[in-house]
């Protein structure tokens, strides 16, 4: 399966089933879509797992301490932001210089990353004219980043 | 070894068993026996809200968490299920953790596997771009109304809700039939206007297989259920997905298996984002989950080369079952 070079060509163009080896191209956007896929999880898993062995080993001392954390994960999450002193929304990003807060830029980075997947295949649909593709991409990234802002409800006071 | 006094069909399935397979399926058991036993052991049962009776350090329960989620992600692989829908009830039934943190780091459990086997199968064009966006618009959207409805609910509610949801998926997944190459004779307006059709190669038989759907705005209807249920109970999708898309919308079951996975990356996302402005993201839950599912499932994928135990398959609906009749109990106050 090669990739194919040519955008805007149509599936029947772009489709070719040679007797000794089928060929199957996939399109461009698909390709564009898996490579930032790729790099968004990637990063994503590698900056949790840093910040995480950041936070058991107590190199970062965390918001919550973790002798007390069992404390609090057995109760519902309104009680659970009560007691610790928590906002919720995008409110770490205050509290980046704990331990425990600092995984959720790994966390936020694999959410995300479908975000920037979409973005990155804007200009290639704009570019072959599918209007309504485009149509739904855009839809699509204003419904994650709506998710995404908080603007549909944060936890907290 | 000899086998005494057992059944023809059980000594028959006995021998046909590889040395893998039965390490496959003592892995399936095992997970099945820590579920039950460890509560039960430790005292955890109905300490929901309270304090466990046993003193345990505080790594014992991530730890705990990091083994059973390796454990599931090994059978999720060879029991072809979704290690979503595994997560939620097995962890909210046998954790001391509240549900509303279990289904926040369910959601990114599911979406981390999925974030991980998307970038594969679209480049193998398994996974469909064309097909995947418009129902994953659809899915993404309810989603949001899911988790945000979920929240709303009394904790006992939707424990109740979910329990019965797992139930019938433990009846979907032993009764649903599946297409390899469903009959679809024309495709349908929409998805002609929408140009989702395809390709693939398929290595089994050496052809290329052209593939075409039909049904699209009722299986479209669908997604909105399927993504209110996967935002209202933390879930992957994976055990709706793809009956859907295979059975109904008729696209070949490779490319319904493999689109429903990257679907998940899309859908889960938008509800993990609801999740965690709700402040129902614990990293000392979501970050050894998520570690302990992409180790096992990457455990299972080899273990999956040498054996390919059927009875994985069973297990894993009976570890279901018995999750689901917890939550139901749960819901209620046993």
């Amino acid at each position: 399966m090669n990739d194919a070079s040519q955008p805007g060509l149509s599936r029947e163009d772009r489709t070719q089933s040679p007797p000794a080896m089928p060929l199957v191209e996939t399109c461009i956007e698909q390709l564009r879509y898996a490579r930032v896929l790729e790099k968004g999880m990637l990063l994503g898993l590698a900056v949790l797992f840093l910040s995480f062995l950041l936070y058991v080993l107590g190199i970062l001392e965390p918001f919550i301490p973790l002798h007390e954390i069992a404390d609090y994960w057995s109760v519902d999450v309104h009680t659970y932001l009560d007691r610790a002193g928590v906002q919720g929304g995008w409110s770490w990003v205050g509290l980046l210089g704990y331990g425990d807060f600092l995984n959720f830029v790994g966390i936020t980075v694999l959410a995300g990353t479908t975000i920037l997947c979409y973005l990155a295949i804007v200009p290639i649909l704009w570019r072959s004219h599918d209007r309504i593709y485009l149509a739904l991409v855009i839809v699509e990234v204003i419904v994650l980043s709506v998710a995404a802002s908080g603007i549909l409800g944060t936890g907290g006071h | 070894m000899r086998i005494f006094r057992l059944g023809p069909r059980f000594r028959s399935f006995v021998v046909r068993q590889s040395r893998w397979d039965w390490v496959a399926i003592g892995i399936s058991v095992a997970l099945l026996l820590g579920c039950v036993l460890a509560p039960v052991a430790l005292g955890a049962i109905g300490s929901q809200g309270g304090t466990t009776p046993v003193s345990l350090p505080w790594w014992f329960w991530p730890l705990a968490l990091f083994v059973v989620t390796f454990a599931m992600g090994v059978v999720a692989v060879l029991g072809g299920v979704g290690g979503g829908v595994l997560y939620v009830p097995i962890i909210s039934g046998f954790f001391p953790f509240h549900l509303d943190f279990v289904r926040g780091a369910g959601l990114l459990v599911a979406l981390s596997g999925a974030l991980a086997a998307g970038p594969g199968l679209l480049k193998a064009n398994l996974a469909d771009l064309r097909l995947a966006i418009p129902v994953a618009l659809i899915a993404s959207s309810f989603a949001i109304v899911g988790a945000m409805v979920g929240l709303a609910l009394p904790t006992n509610i939707v424990q109740i809700a979910l329990g019965t949801t797992i139930i019938g998926i433990c009846i979907l997944m032993f009764s649903a039939k599946k297409s390899v190459h469903p009959e679809v004779p024309h495709a349908d307006r929409l998805s002609s206007t929408l140009r989702i059709y395809g390709v693939y190669h398929e290595p089994s038989s050496g052809h290329t297989v052209n593939w075409k759907i039909h049904r699209t705005p009722a299986g479209m209807a669908l997604f909105v259920l399927i993504g209110l249920m996967a935002g209202l109970f933390g879930l992957g999708a994976g055990w709706a997905n793809v009956p859907v898309l295979n059975l109904l919308m008729g696209a070949p079951l490779k490319i319904s298996v493999a689109t429903s996975k990257f679907l998940l990356s899309i859908t889960d996302a938008s509800a993990a984002w609801i999740y965690m402005n709700q402040g129902c993201v614990i990293p000392m839950i979501v970050a050894p989950s998520i570690m302990g599912i992409m180790l096992g499932s990457l455990t299972g994928v080899r273990l999956l080369r040498v054996a390919k135990p059927q009875a994985v398959r069973w297990v894993v609906i009976v570890m279901l079952a018995f999750a689901g009749i917890r939550a139901v109990s749960k819901g209620l106050g046993y």
